[in-house]
Parts: C-alpha cells; structure tokens; sequence
C-alpha cells in the first residue's frame, strides 16, 4: 500500500492481452510478437503449457509438427519457440474481469503475485480452455464420498504427481481421455473393471477402444449408466443399469460392481464465464461463444480459441485457432477495427451438430470445423453453395470435419447470405 | 483355424475385419484398402504397442518424468517394461530424448518431458 487514499492498483498498455497460457494461448501469443504486437499473456497456473503438460501419449502436432509427438513433447516444442519470440507473461496471475470500455480499449482486471492490475488493451485473445463436465451434471447420484475424480483430474495426479488414485476402477463415459486414463490406470496395476457409457457406441476413437480397453481386457458396457455411487467413507460400490433407445434407464436390470474409484469421463464444455458476464453472443451448439472468420466474438476486439470457443479432438486445431485469433487481432489493431463485412451465415444442414465460425466473409481462405449429431457410414460431406464436397469412410460424433475453403470456391457461390454444412448418404 | 473380428486403427474409418487364420496363411475381409491387410497381419502374427508411463524424478521442478518407448514393442513386453520403470529413479535435470532404459525389448525407453533441477538451498 502506497499510503492513505492512495490505490495499488497498477495500469498497463498493451495491444493484446492473451488470457490462457495453453497451446491455443500460446500459439496466439507466439503470432501476435511475429505480427509486431505487444502482447501480454496471462497464466493462472504456476506454469505455462497447460493441459498437454500431464498428456504423455502420442497423438499431438500431427497436422501442425507434422510428427506424432506425446503431449509434453509438443507443448515444450511450442513453449520453446515462445521464449524466442520474448512475450511478456505473468504466471499465477488470476483475471477477476473483463471491461469492454469501448471499440478500442478493453481492461483486464488481473490479480497477480505482484498484486493488482488493471490491463488495458485493444484486443483480447481468450483462450482459457474447457472444463471437465462434473458427476452432478450427468445425473449421477449416491453417497458423497472420497475416490470420484474426473479423468482429468486422475490424469494430474499420476502424470505429474505420480500418485495413483485408486486400485478397483469404473470409468464413466468412454470419450478419449476416459480410454485412455482406463488404459493409464491398468498399466499401472490397477484394476479398471469397466468403462460404463449410456450411449451405444463409444465415445472415442476406435483406434482407443482397440489399444486403451481390448488390450488389457476392460469391458466396455455400452448402453449402460452409473445409477448411483455408494460408499461410507471411500467409494465401495457403483449401481449400474441398463438403458433404452431414449436414455431412460430399464427397470429391473440394475447390477453392482464393487469398486474403490470412479472417474468421470463426461465430456467438456468451454471456459466462458468471463465473456458471458460481458454479455458476449454463446451458441448452445458449442457452448461457447458465436464467431466470425477472425475468431472474434459479438464484442468487437474481443477474440477466442482453443477449447474456450469449441472443444477440438486434437491440439493441432487449438493452435490453428489460436493463430487465426493473433491474425484477426493484428488486423483490428492495424485497422482501427475489423473492416466491416457483409456477412455470409454458415448454416448447419442434414447431420451437422455444430459448426464453428458462424459467420464468415468469402473473401479469404476460412478453416470450417464441424460435428456430426450420429455415426453414419459412406457419405458425402457437402456445402452445395460452394460446390464442395468430399466422399468419407465414416463420419463419427467424435470426429471433428474440417474443411478448409479457398477464395476460389466462393467465386461461384449459388447464394449471397450462407452456405450450408451437410452430410448425404452415397446412394 | 481361427477367425477373428478386428478394428482396423490405420486411419478413422475404422473398418469392422473379418480375418481368418489358417496356419501361417491369413486372410483378411472387410476392408476397404491395403492397409487393412497389412494392420491385420502385423496384429494376428506380432501385435505391437507403444508404452507410456511415468519415472520419479529427484530434485526436479516436477515430481515426474513422462517416457515412452521409442518404437513400439511386442504386447507381450509391456509389463515387464512397466516393472522396470516402476523400480527407478531419476536426477534432474532431465531432458526430452534422454534414454531412461537402454535396451530393453529391442528399444530404448527415452524421456518425453523436461524436468529442470531445483537448486536448494
């Protein structure tokens, strides 16, 4: 404290503030210095790198490295070229809020070791990542016991910990990280005894179900749910039932598997609490926020990406994202502003779930990242306004589509005001 | 002979194979291109795998160190790799590509996460 009356509060300038420092703000933060901007990125953890740091299976930088790389591996890569780019960070640094003053200036409100700022920038990039969905969310109830943690959580302690959280597993829900924390439990001599999913197809990729559950002989109870957790003082037994075609579960065919842990596995949705108090547009589809070609929101300047705008299967798209939203910020501070545009919709047609961005300009090269609602197979992926279309095997809810469109395709587009996403069957 | 049902894991279209073993002969339906044949045939006659885990590290900013293999092993390798790493220890600081096991199931376990030493005090 300065004195009486006085305020501690601290101001700083910046042309972008990047708030997340995982591979989506990362990458965001890297693109801005190589723009010229001066950028400011923001940490709550101790350390940079996020999710990827406790990641240690193949599967990373694909697209982006063009090499399969553990998770780790990736993010150092991508920290590393962070430190060369001499991007000012702050780590264990809190964002209590977000201002949007006016077009031009934004403040964040930072709680830092150092202690309180108030950061003022032109544009923000948001890129504060997902959160694991939680027991109370998917229905599941019982005792309120210790030894139920989500896979995330599991995959902190024995990942970077190296503490195993249980020895007789059920994993409820079968998506990626579920299959791969039943595998990462098994390895190190724990006994998963099933992964419980409600749905009649898993979750994950097939390649998942293959080297996470068949290898080490873990049933996967497909069209099943976790009724209810019981235990006194630590998880000793779940109540498993069979469900119908509707998700309701089947009277009668309730069964008990004894165990000490649960891990839930039920998905994420996008960290967003911080715009939705600005009153930033959020499509329910994805549950976070609507967006045009730059990745910037329904508040002019404010950009998103990574699983803070949708959630990605791989990271490689994270980064991609992240680097759009560096590029659309460059833009607006270059410009005084995004130059306004007539805005083409993209719609979502027969099959499509969610497709992000919402709106784009069809001037420029657009990346399109798209989920279908239900498994098919043989199918064409179509927007017939831009005479697209590509013929695929199979297409899966857990398989995000990407498309990426050139300027050339929308020289003859059948439509001025969207085009349209869908999936056909091959005849 | 044997006939077994398969998940191709070549690439997301996950062909459903039928593969039927006959003595060192196999044959393989199902799927939709060669790879199908070739992911088959490596899985009926040496299923291999990747193995990933975690090796304590002392004095590191971390308390761990992720490794994997550095090409993928028989199935059959896979404990008696997890036992070993279950029995070591490392120093920090440690780098990526630093060998952790050397030979052992025809490869090297080799570190996949960067651990810097903590001085103390």
């Amino acid at each position: 404290m300065e004195g009486k009356g006085e305020c501690a509060v601290k101001t700083l300038y910046y042309d972008t503030v990047v708030i997340g420092g995982g591979p989506a703000g990362i990458a965001a933060a890297i693109k801005t210095r190589e723009k010229g901007l001066k950028t400011l990125l923001i940490e709550n953890r101790d350390v940079l790198g996020g999710i990827p740091l406790q990641c240690i299976h193949p599967g990373f930088g694909i697209h982006y490295y063009k090499q399969d790389l553990t998770g780790t591996e990736f993010i150092t890569r991508l920290l590393d070229k962070l430190v060369e780019s001499k991007t000012e960070y702050l780590t264990k640094t809190y964002v209590h809020s977000i201002e949007y003053i006016d077009y031009n200036d934004k403040v964040v409100n930072v709680i830092s070791p150092s202690g309180v700022l108030e950061v003022h920038a032109e544009t923000i990039i948001y890129a504060t990542g997902a959160r694991e969905r939680h027991i109370f969310e998917i229905g599941v109830y019982g005792d309120r016991v210790d030894g139920v943690y989500t896979a995330g959580e599991a995959q902190t302690l024995m990942d970077i910990f190296g503490v195993l959280p249980g020895r007789e597993v059920v994993v409820i829900g079968s998506g990626d990280v579920g299959l791969i924390m039943a595998r990462r439990f098994a390895l190190e001599g724990a006994r998963v005894k099933a992964v419980v999913e409600i749905l009649p197809y898993p979750g994950g990729l097939m390649r998942n179900v293959v080297q996470c559950l068949r290898d080490y002989d873990i049933p996967l109870l497909l069209g099943h749910t976790v009724v209810k957790i019981i235990g006194k003082k630590r998880v000793e037994k779940v109540i498993v039932a069979k469900v119908d075609e509707n998700l309701k579960i089947i009277p009668g065919t309730e069964f008990e598997i004894p165990c000490d842990t649960v891990i839930v596995s039920a998905g994420l949705r996008p960290n967003i609490d911080l715009l939705e108090k600005i009153g930033v547009v959020i499509d329910p589809a994805t549950g976070g926020p609507v967006v045009n070609e730059y990745l910037e929101t329904s508040k002019p300047g404010i950009f998103v990406a990574g699983n803070a705008l949708v959630i990605n299967d791989l990271v490689d798209y994270a980064v991609e994202q992240g680097e759009r939203a560096a590029e659309g910020a460059h833009k607006f501070v270059e410009n005084n502003g995004l130059p306004s545009e007539k805005w083409i919709r993209v719609v979502k047609g027969r099959n499509i779930r969610l497709i992000v961005p919402h709106y784009i300009s069809g001037k420029r090269e657009v990346v399109l990242y798209a989920r279908v609602s239900q498994p098919e197979k043989n199918v064409y992926i179509e927007i017939p306004e831009v005479n697209y279309r590509v013929f695929s095997y199979g297409v899966r809810p857990s398989e995000m589509i990407r498309i990426k469109l050139k300027p050339e395709h929308f020289k003859k587009m059948s439509s001025d005001d969207k085009i349209t996403i869908q999936v056909t069957p091959r005849q | 002979m044997k006939e077994l049902e398969l998940y191709c894991i070549m690439c997301p279209a996950s062909c459903t194979l039928r593969v039927i073993v006959k003595d060192r002969e196999i044959q393989v339906y199902g799927n939709q291109c060669p790879r199908g044949v070739e992911y088959a045939k490596q899985e009926v006659l040496e299923p291999r795998r990747h193995v990933m885990s975690v090796v304590r590290v002392k004095n590191g900013d971390m308390p761990t160190v992720s490794v994997v293999t550095r090409s993928p092993v028989p199935k059959d390798c896979i404990w008696r790799i997890m036992e070993q790493l279950a029995k070591i220890e490392l120093e920090a600081p440690v780098e990526i590509g630093d060998v952790v096991i050397r030979d052992i199931c025809g490869t090297d376990i080799i570190a996949t996460r960067r651990v810097k030493r903590i001085e103390l005090l």
